[in-house]
């Protein structure tokens, strides 16, 4: 059994008192939802931290799936689970479904959360390679209860590094919602249940024939998920096609900067991403037009 | 709630029978479905203190210095002990089961990433995990070397300094077979295939990771040590001779344990560190390492680097096999194998086909890595050899444009060349390779599976068929030539039979999942006519048990199951002596069916073996110089390894997009032998596969040029999942062993040893339109993908 550093430990009983605390004890406390990426860094300690605020009391007032007619809303302490298995959001996004069934496992999946997967800012990370996708907004809220809205490319400052400062949070999610919508996400991977060797989300915008506008978010090719805006650029207006999508996988194995390591060459990870830019996007052009 | 009402029809086999072998329900099972094993972590002693070790943070290192003032001054700590300290006592080195010595804590240098630097006491395993951050080690640190291919390069810096007179990194050389026979028919051949072949380094990650608690009493001077280790008795014998206890005053317990795969067959640094640290405190003292030390510090498998040739004539009759390998033993030589086989049973690596010549020269390093050599269930590193065969052989096929399983056929010895000496020297006890061939075949359909890849390969679609095609060496073995640092490798079983006729029987071996409990009493039972539920199985304890090696190799049912149909027999005549009495006729007269005797030609005058029982323990009189009770004890040392073989067939589909491998089918056709409880069979033969496909597709423990061991947690060393497994379709042929007792011959790594090379040559042969003829493990996607770009490289 690997054992963390002591740390002395309290649950939060609200949105309020959680960032209270993380206010009074600023970069030495942490707050913990799922769990399974700090506590594992913690066992190994990689990462000790001082305190830690559960929130997991307070799925309550965080977790949530609302859908709009201009935005989806996703309380951050909203588990991997109901994500999987929201009816709502899959009729609206079926990219989370696809992520979700190649996140980790079921054990993980009843736990981590939506929020806990944002913050960790993995650069492998599904979940934030879909809300690149679909160009999310993060509700950081802070003490006295002040929020600020930002993007994704706001959001994650670096490797493990969000905009997320000592005594906020990050409580919601906000997806903007157009019509004639199709997304889609795949995910390579050694092994079920590993971190993406390379993974892919597509997103795309119809209006009759035409693309209106299209998205497309890469997982483990750099120092952060990436979203490649010269993709957009290049099928806003266009007719899909099998050429387009070629073009498109082109400018994603062109602009993304992977590096080799156990899970895969540099070279291979470009191909991966030229490879599952193609399948998502023609994936979520099916679904765009179904 | 579910009533199970009736069991699956496969489960009535016993029923039916009263006695012996077939299908039966574990009787283990019920504890561990109900969490009620009881492993090492789980011993609990009155005032135990918990032991934390310091490990190595670099590969190579001179230590200059160990500041423990802080350490010792955390709260909880009861003690923190070095190297220095440790060799005051003479006890900071130890041998390995290879004649090599081990540190115990490191004195002079630190040698492999994660090797032993020191240990904390501590109240609790917090306590003790806290005070090692505070141990303050100096190191020098020194260039490493930590590709094998580099160790014996003049400029390689030196790992064993320790070694008296040691001026390289050279460890052993090791050679079989006869080089100029090889050679000549290598001149005359038709066809010469060579290919250069990596098995990488692997671990048998073990669910239950090492540990013991040591409990000396320093009034009457015994150690009780529960211990994670697959050979208790051995371990006494060498905790004796290493520590100077008496033997006598040491128990071994080996309680439940969860795997071992060989990763238990060692003596590893902290099993020694607890017994000093309950003999300096006067306490009781538990110590079980993390994942991460499992993984970085303890037996790792292969790490061979080969080179196969193969010689033939044109139409596929294969002359010769030669081989030449560069084996990675790590910082220290802590193989675990027969004294005289450094290789294991890599001799072997003839297979199944009747050559006339092979010859492999080997020649094995130092590295700065973790020692280790022989585990994940490798029958002594059959794995290697038979991985190497079978590959070669694939790449032959390929050469003569052959069929690999025709050509598999042609070269198989044939059933009446048996008892088949081969050219190295082993001698095959039984065999009948083509009926199992076949029925692999049938199963998997070949010629149907063979037709629907041309119509893929049209397509541009990629399917691969792989055969692999192999003998194992289970069962070390003969005393004549097998011992461990001079133990010889025999067997002890004792039976005792009680008044109401039920039995205890106490193994030398000790199960790591085998499912002895139930297979043990089936064996007995089969003899003596007591049922299986009626027999309790004992093992694990040195104090309860008679003495013997232990399991691994695969050598359980092959030695002691032996033991203990023998043992059974031994009890059977005595109740033979006992029953003539009873029924008033000669031993002569008497006939044995199903747990009693009766008296020739008149079955209805019997009596029962619980009557027997009765007799033997009661008031009445006994034949003529007959002694009270049923009981008897043997030593069973075996003449031969037995010989298991099997046909493997592996389907694979490759996405052509992403190089992704998906494992379709999988045909496993095994004979063991007599079978003992086909389920358990089952059971060991899934396992293994799933192992194979792990070593095939995913695992390695790789490192970095400075030497950091890159696979030290269970997210970045990947073990297969149930999702990366097909539903196994298994079959199985019967060619008993005709020198073992009841025919039975090992198969518990039978699949282990037989499925990496199905997987490797399904891979590969899904791989041919691109040309490729060889990848090596691990084929991960990407590995796969240089392949189809005409870039396979070895693994590093």
């Amino acid at each position: 059994m690997q054992v963390p550093a002591p740390f002395e430990y309290e649950r939060a009983t609200s949105v309020d008192h959680a960032i209270g605390l993380l206010e009074r004890l600023g970069s030495t406390a942490r707050l913990i939802a799922g769990g399974h990426s700090l506590l594992p860094m913690m066992k190994l300690r990689l990462a000790n931290f001082d305190y830690l605020i559960d929130i997991n009391d307070l799925h309550a007032e965080l977790g949530y799936i609302e859908t709009g007619p201009d935005e989806v809303r996703i309380g951050a302490l909203t588990r991997h689970r109901e994500l999987l298995e929201s009816a709502q959001l899959a009729a609206a996004f079926p990219i989370f479904a696809d992520a979700e069934r190649v996140i980790a496992d079921p054990v993980v999946r009843n736990r981590g959360t939506l929020g806990g997967s944002l913050c960790q800012a993995d650069p492998s990370e599904d979940l934030s390679a879909v809300c690149t996708t679909l160009d999310a907004r993060c509700v950081i809220r802070g003490p006295g209860g002040a929020e600020r809205v930002v993007s994704m490319e706001e959001f994650h400052v670096g490797p493990y590094e969000t905009a997320v400062a000592d005594g906020e949070m990050l409580v919601e999610v906000r997806l903007p919602v157009r019509p004639g919508c199709g997304s889609a996400y795949e995910k390579v991977e050694r092994r079920a249940g590993d971190w993406a060797v390379v993974s892919a989300g597509a997103a795309v915008w119809l209006d009759g024939g035409a693309i209106v506008d299209a998205r497309v978010g890469l997982a483990a090719v750099g120092p952060n998920t990436t979203g490649i805006p010269e993709i957009s650029a290049a099928l806003r207006g266009r007719e899909p096609s099998e050429s387009l999508f070629e073009q498109a996988g082109a400018i994603a194995a062109g602009s993304c900067d992977p590096a080799t390591d156990q899970r895969g060459s540099a070279d291979y990870k470009r191909h991966l991403a030229a490879e599952l830019t193609r399948r998502t996007l023609r994936r979520a052009v099916e679904r765009a037009r179904s | 709630m579910t009533t199970v009402h009736e069991r699956a029809d496969t489960f009535h086999d016993n029923d039916q029978k009263p006695v012996g072998y077939g299908r039966m329900l574990r009787k283990e099972d019920p504890r561990f479905l109900r969490g009620r094993g009881r492993y090492v972590d789980d011993v609990q002693l009155p005032g135990m203190l918990h032991l934390a070790i310091l490990r190595a943070p670099v590969a190579h290192a001179r230590i200059v210095s160990i500041d423990t003032s802080a350490a010792e001054a955390s709260p909880g700590v009861r003690a923190v002990v070095t190297g220095a300290m440790l060799a005051q006592q003479g006890l900071a080195w130890m041998p390995t089961l290879s004649n090599d010595v081990q540190a115990v804590l490191a004195t002079d240098k630190v040698r492999f990433q994660g090797q032993e630097v020191a240990f904390v006491v501590a109240e609790d395993r917090y306590a003790a995990r806290d005070a090692l951050e505070l141990i303050d080690v100096e190191y020098d640190v020194l260039d490493p070397v930590i590709d094998a291919r580099r160790a014996l390069e003049p400029d390689a810096p030196l790992i064993r300094d320790d070694l008296d007179g040691k001026a390289n990194n050279h460890c052993f050389d090791w050679e079989t077979g006869d080089e100029a026979a090889t050679e000549a028919v290598f001149a005359r051949a038709d066809v010469v295939v060579s290919q250069d072949l990596v098995y990488p380094r692997v671990h048998p990650a073990p669910m239950e990771t090492c540990g013991a608690v040591a409990d000396f009493d320093a009034v009457d001077g015994k150690l009780r040590l529960w211990s994670t280790t697959q050979a208790p008795h051995a371990h006494r014998t060498l905790y004796a001779i290493v520590a100077g206890i008496p033997e006598h005053k040491i128990q071994v317990i080996s309680p439940d344990i969860g795997g071992g795969f060989g990763n238990k067959v060692p003596i590893y640094p902290g099993y020694v560190c607890a017994i000093v640290a309950s003999i300096v405190t006067g306490k009781p003292v538990k110590w079980m390492e993390d994942r991460s030390e499992n993984l970085i510090s303890t037996g790792f498998a292969r790490d061979y680097i080969m080179r196969g040739e193969i010689a033939a004539t044109r139409d596929g009759r294969i002359l010769g096999i030669r081989t030449n390998v560069l084996a990675d033993h790590g910082a220290f030589n802590g193989t675990a194998a027969p004294v005289k086989y450094p290789a294991g049973f890599f001799g072997v690596f003839t297979g199944s086909y009747d050559i006339e010549a092979a010859y492999c020269r080997m020649t094995a390093v130092y590295t700065n890595k973790a020692p280790g050599g022989v585990a994940y269930a490798c029958s002594f590193r059959i794995t290697e050899a038979v991985y190497l065969v079978e590959r070669i052989v694939d790449c032959l096929a390929d050469e003569l444009g052959m069929d690999p399983a025709e050509l598999r056929l042609k070269n198989f010895i044939k059933p009446e060349q048996f008892p088949y000496t081969t050219r190295t020297g082993w001698v095959y006890d039984s065999g009948n390779y083509e009926p199992t061939m076949r029925l692999a075949m049938d199963m998997a359909g070949y010629a149907e599976l063979r037709r629907e890849q041309e119509e893929k390969r049209a397509r541009g679609e990629l399917m691969g068929i792989g055969i692999a095609f192999f003998t194992e060496a289970v069962g070390a073995g003969p005393r004549k030539n097998m011992d461990i640092l001079g133990l010889g490798m025999a067997d002890g079983c004792e039976l005792r039979v009680h008044p109401t006729g039920k039995a205890v029987v106490r193994l030398s071996v000790q199960s790591q999942g085998q499912g002895h409990e139930t297979t043990f009493a089936q064996i007995v039972a089969e003899e003596i006519g007591i049922p299986p539920a009626d027999i309790e199985v004992l093992h694990g304890d040195t104090d309860n048990t008679p003495f013997g090696l232990g399991t691994y190799g695969s050598r359980s049912t092959p030695v002691s199951g032996a033991a203990a149909a023998l043992v059974a027999r031994k009890v059977r005549d005595k109740a033979r002596i006992i029953a003539s009495g009873m029924l008033e006729v000669s031993v002569a007269d008497l006939e044995w069916e199903k747990g009693a005797f009766h008296v020739k030609g008149d079955p209805g005058t019997s009596v029962t073996i619980q009557d027997i029982a009765m007799r033997a323990h009661g008031a009445g009189d006994l034949p003529e110089g007959i002694e009270g009770g049923l009981e008897a004890q043997i030593c069973y040392n075996p003449s031969n390894l037995t010989y298991p073989h099997g046909a493997y067939i592996c389907v694979v589909d490759i996405d052509p997009g992403t190089a992704q491998v998906k494992v379709r089918r999988f045909i496993a056709v095994d004979d063991c032998g007599t079978r003992i409880n086909p389920m358990i069979i089952e059971g060991q033969v899934h396992g293994g596969l799933t192992d194979g496909v792990g070593m095939a597709l995913m695992e390695m423990i790789a490192f970095d040029e400075d030497g950091n061991c890159l696979g030290a947690s269970l997210m970045d060393y990947l073990i297969p999942t149930s999702l990366e497994v097909p539903d196994w379709e298994t079959g199985f042929t019967v060619t008993p062993s005709p020198h073992h007792p009841i025919g039975a011959k090992g198969v518990g790594e039978s699949a282990t040893v037989g499925s990496p090379p199905a997987i490797v040559n399904a891979v590969v042969d899904a791989l041919k339109p691109f040309g490729v003829r060889h990848a090596d493990m691990p084929l991960t996607p990407s590995r796969v993908w240089d392949a189809m770009r005409g870039q396979a490289r070895p693994p590093v």
